[in-house]
């Protein structure tokens, strides 16, 4: 096989167009719902640095939810440029989830996303509220279907191939595929993961710098309350997506700890670097039984090998092998910054620890990093397949298309995305360093309420 | 399972359709970009299509995702055929969708986002039309996989139908400004709007005389038998429109001119489905040769006919809260306006 043939090209266009996607939504699901929670706080208390923070926050919202919207059209084309052996077998059973998700999620997010960025004066304060609400609801609704869709692929259910094409035989199976329940959970508190780092990091940025102060504390407090929680959260789902990928695909699970022989009493590797030719690890760093007692609870749990399937079978053990150990690393220590602000809190300087707000400052990007390298986990680990066990990644692809074409468009896409991700930047560093906007002077007289309702100086925390 | 397969084509097709339309016009104001008479009116213009613009798209991953759930041995041969014009469409929509956001946060680059626009619109409505062209001049497939080359599309009847939906997009878009704004941009907007409706004429007639010397079916299709009888409304009707469109301009009406034009791209569009009939992918292959499995076409067929109708209340909704004239500062909300 050549090095560069239409399916490698193929394949990395994709890998670079679906992750460089999913880092927006990944932002943006955990962002409305923060949204939704600052617009709330506002609506009760009528205290404006709430609505002073709703509208900072909503404006880097509109700017990645943007990148979101033009990189995903993308995705939803390119199936079928470059995977159109894929599109039409698996289309009867993937095909009525995207529509779905079209329908019922992307829809909403689109109708309401107007009324919630420029409706300010054209709908009452409720209406709006409701309008950060659907959107909100709309970005969940397309997490739903799109993890499902992907999950299928990982664990197909509820479908058989007749005639060259699957055919459907039962729709709850198909959504409700085994891996399905556990991805959802994972990625949707990785959402929310991420952005309570963002939250934080940029607020403990102004707390730095001593600018913003009032609604800093307040998005500190509500971000470190985030991290407290979904941390640990999210270290406990991840251990039952393991444990649900070790019973369906023991393959992947085997990559990921890089353990070559099926047996027990398998140690956990913090470092090796697995040679896939020799199909075995060098330079091993191991803990002693830790494998096996963590995906078995027991040390002599057997834990499976690679080599229980042929070479041609087998993921990139490299890439899987370290990018789960990034994963992992990322998540201890994004419970060690909430445990840090709890105890923080519990001493009464959440808002003077110095060190513990450069921290966050330096995670503030980390959680992106975290849920890229669990995709790069299971999708890199289903590998050599699209669909688990069934459908090969070399049966995929479009015959027709030209490595040429492929190899045109990949350079275009390096390029475009590249420039365009460094223009967010610019605009999102921008948006940072202007800060959030007071507001002016005939809105604040609009309403007498929010100036009685204004407690300068006091901590609300964030429940 | 051939009913089935023709409301399938239905849905896919009003899909389109609506998309055609609703992007028509945005994508027009964009084409529409650097001719407005000032930076003022081109801050008006974004402004009048800022908060719709990415519901009207959302009909387009629609159509794509439609033509998935539907007929996933259409969407996997034409998405390969089609592939090079598929791929500028969405790099000119990236362009033209980001705008939207950093336009609003530049200060001293708001003529690169100015062009990136323009250029998006322009691209994305020209490839569209070329898309358009390429499938009615027909694909080459062989069983359920596309048999041509990279470069099939590329011809002059496809460049022919560029051209015409980028005039007809320009046109969507001048007719929206004409009832979006008024003073000196809406005076520009019927002088645009004269003279594209002018080229819109003239490229549909251009399209309508070569569609059937494409192919003896097509030719039959309209003039066979007694079909040109059945079929006269859609001619007739056409130049209602057009009378319309025109003494609206220029009686300085400001609905009308919009609801004329979406109604040409109406007829043009049905003028198409009745040359293709009933091939999703001309020459060979029926739609009831593409249709996905019944349990695929059913489970899907509830889920539009559940959510659809409560989408396009919703999104009635959303188009009646930004009802009236666009203004400069429509932005963000630390803008103070009405």
């Amino acid at each position: 096989m050549p090095p560069f043939d239409a399916e490698i090209l193929a394949r990395l266009q994709f890998a670079f167009t679906v992750s460089f996607h999913i880092l927006f939504p990944t932002l943006t699901i955990g962002l409305a719902g923060f949204l939704v929670f600052f617009e709330a706080r506002y609506l009760r208390s009528h205290d404006e640095a709430w609505l002073v923070l709703y509208r900072f926050w909503v404006k880097i919202f509109a700017l990645t939810f943007g990148m979101g919207v033009v990189s995903g059209l993308v995705l939803s084309y390119q199936f079928g440029t470059n995977w159109s052996e894929w599109s039409r077998v698996t289309g009867p059973a993937l095909g009525p989830l995207i529509g779905f998700e079209v329908l019922t999620a992307f829809f909403l997010e689109a109708g309401f996303l107007g009324i919630m960025l420029f409706g300010w004066q054209k709908v009452g304060p409720r209406l709006h509220f409701l309008a950060t609400c659907l959107v909100a609801t709309g970005t969940a609704i397309s997490a739903f279907w799109i993890l499902a869709a992907n999950s299928w692929m990982q664990t197909p259910a509820g479908a058989t191939i007749i005639e060259g094409q699957y055919v459907v035989d039962d729709w709850l199976a198909v959504i409700f595929n085994p891996s399905f329940p556990w991805r959802l959970l994972h990625m949707t508190t990785a959402s929310y993961l991420t952005t309570a780092l963002v939250v934080s990091g940029i607020s403990a940025f102004y707390l730095l710098n001593g600018s913003n102060r009032e609604v800093a504390r307040r998005a500190f407090s509500a971000g470190m309350w985030g991290v407290l929680v979904l941390a640990p959260l999210q270290i406990f789902l991840g251990d039952q997506h393991g444990l649900n990928t070790l019973e369906h695909q023991p393959i992947k699970i085997a990559a990921m700890e890089g353990n070559w022989e099926t047996r027990g009493g398998v140690p956990f590797h913090i470092f090796a670097m697995p040679d896939q030719k020799e199909q075995r690890n060098r330079l091993e760093i191991s803990i002693p039984y830790g494998s096996s007692l963590i995906l078995r609870h027991d040390p002599d749990g057997v834990v499976p090998g690679l080599k229980d399937v042929p070479v041609e079978d087998q993921p990139p053990v490299g890439i899987v092998f370290w990018s789960f150990r990034v994963m992992v690393g990322l998540g201890f220590l994004f419970l060690a910054l909430g445990l840090w602000g709890a105890w923080a809190r519990w001493r009464g300087t959440l808002y003077e620890a110095t060190w513990l707000k450069r921290l966050a400052v330096l995670l503030t990007p980390a959680g992106f990093v975290a849920t890229l390298a669990g995709w790069f986990v299971t999708e890199v680990g289903r590998q050599p397949y699209t669909v688990y066990g069934v459908m090969r990644t070399e049966d995929s692809f479009s015959p027709s298309v030209t490595g040429a074409s492929i190899a045109t468009t990949l350079v275009l896409f390096l390029i475009v995305y590249g420039g365009l991700f460094g223009a967010y930047l610019y605009y999102l560093t921008k948006l940072v360093r202007r800060g959030p906007d007071p507001l002016t002077a005939r809105e604040t007289e609009a309403k007498p309420e929010a100036i009685r309702g204004a407690r300068p100086g006091l901590v609300v925390p964030a429940e | 399972m051939e009913t089935l397969a023709i409301i399938s084509g239905a849905v896919i097709g009003v899909a389109i359709l609506m998309y055609v339309v609703l992007d028509g016009f945005d994508l027009g104001v964009g084409i529409l970009f650097p001719f407005a008479p000032d930076e003022g009116a081109r801050d008006t213009m974004i402004n009048s299509v800022a908060p719709v613009w990415d519901g009207n798209e959302t009909w387009l991953i629609l159509g794509g995702g439609g033509l998935l759930v539907f007929f996933p041995i259409a969407y996997s041969i034409a998405l390969p055929a089609f592939y090079i014009p598929v791929m500028a469409m969405l790099f000119a929509l990236i362009f033209r969708g980001v705008t939207f956001e950093f336009r609003h946060q530049a200060h001293t680059s708001t003529h690169l986002w100015n062009r990136s626009f323009f250029w998006g619109s322009l691209i994305a409505a020209f490839m569209q039309g070329v898309l358009l062209g390429a499938l009615v001049q027909g694909v080459e497939v062989e069983g359920v996989r596309y048999a041509g080359g990279m470069f099939d599309w590329l011809t002059p009847f496809s460049i022919l139908t560029g051209i015409g939906v980028v005039v007809g997009y320009g046109l969507l878009g001048a007719t929206w400004l004409i009832y979006k704004t008024e003073g000196q941009v809406q005076d520009w907007a019927r002088s645009s709007a004269t003279v594209l409706g002018g080229g819109t004429l003239i490229a549909m007639a251009a399209v309508s005389v070569m569609t059937p010397l494409l192919r003896p079916a097509i030719a039959d299709r309209w003039f066979g038998g007694i079909n040109i009888l059945y079929l006269s409304p859609i001619p007739l009707l056409t130049l209602t429109l057009a009378v319309s469109l025109f003494w609206s301009i220029f009686s300085k009406r400001e609905l009308l001119p919009f609801l004329s034009s979406i109604g040409l791209f109406v007829l043009g569009f049905s003028g198409i489905a009745i040359s293709l009939y009933p091939n999703i992918i001309p020459p060979s292959v029926a739609v009831w040769d593409a249709v996905a499995p019944r349990s695929s076409i059913i489970f899907a067929l509830v889920g539009v006919a559940v959510v659809l109708p409560m989408v396009l209340l919703y999104t009635v909704y959303a188009y009646s809260v930004f009802h009236g004239k666009a203004s400069e500062h429509g932005g963000y909300a630390h803008h103070d306006h009405e």
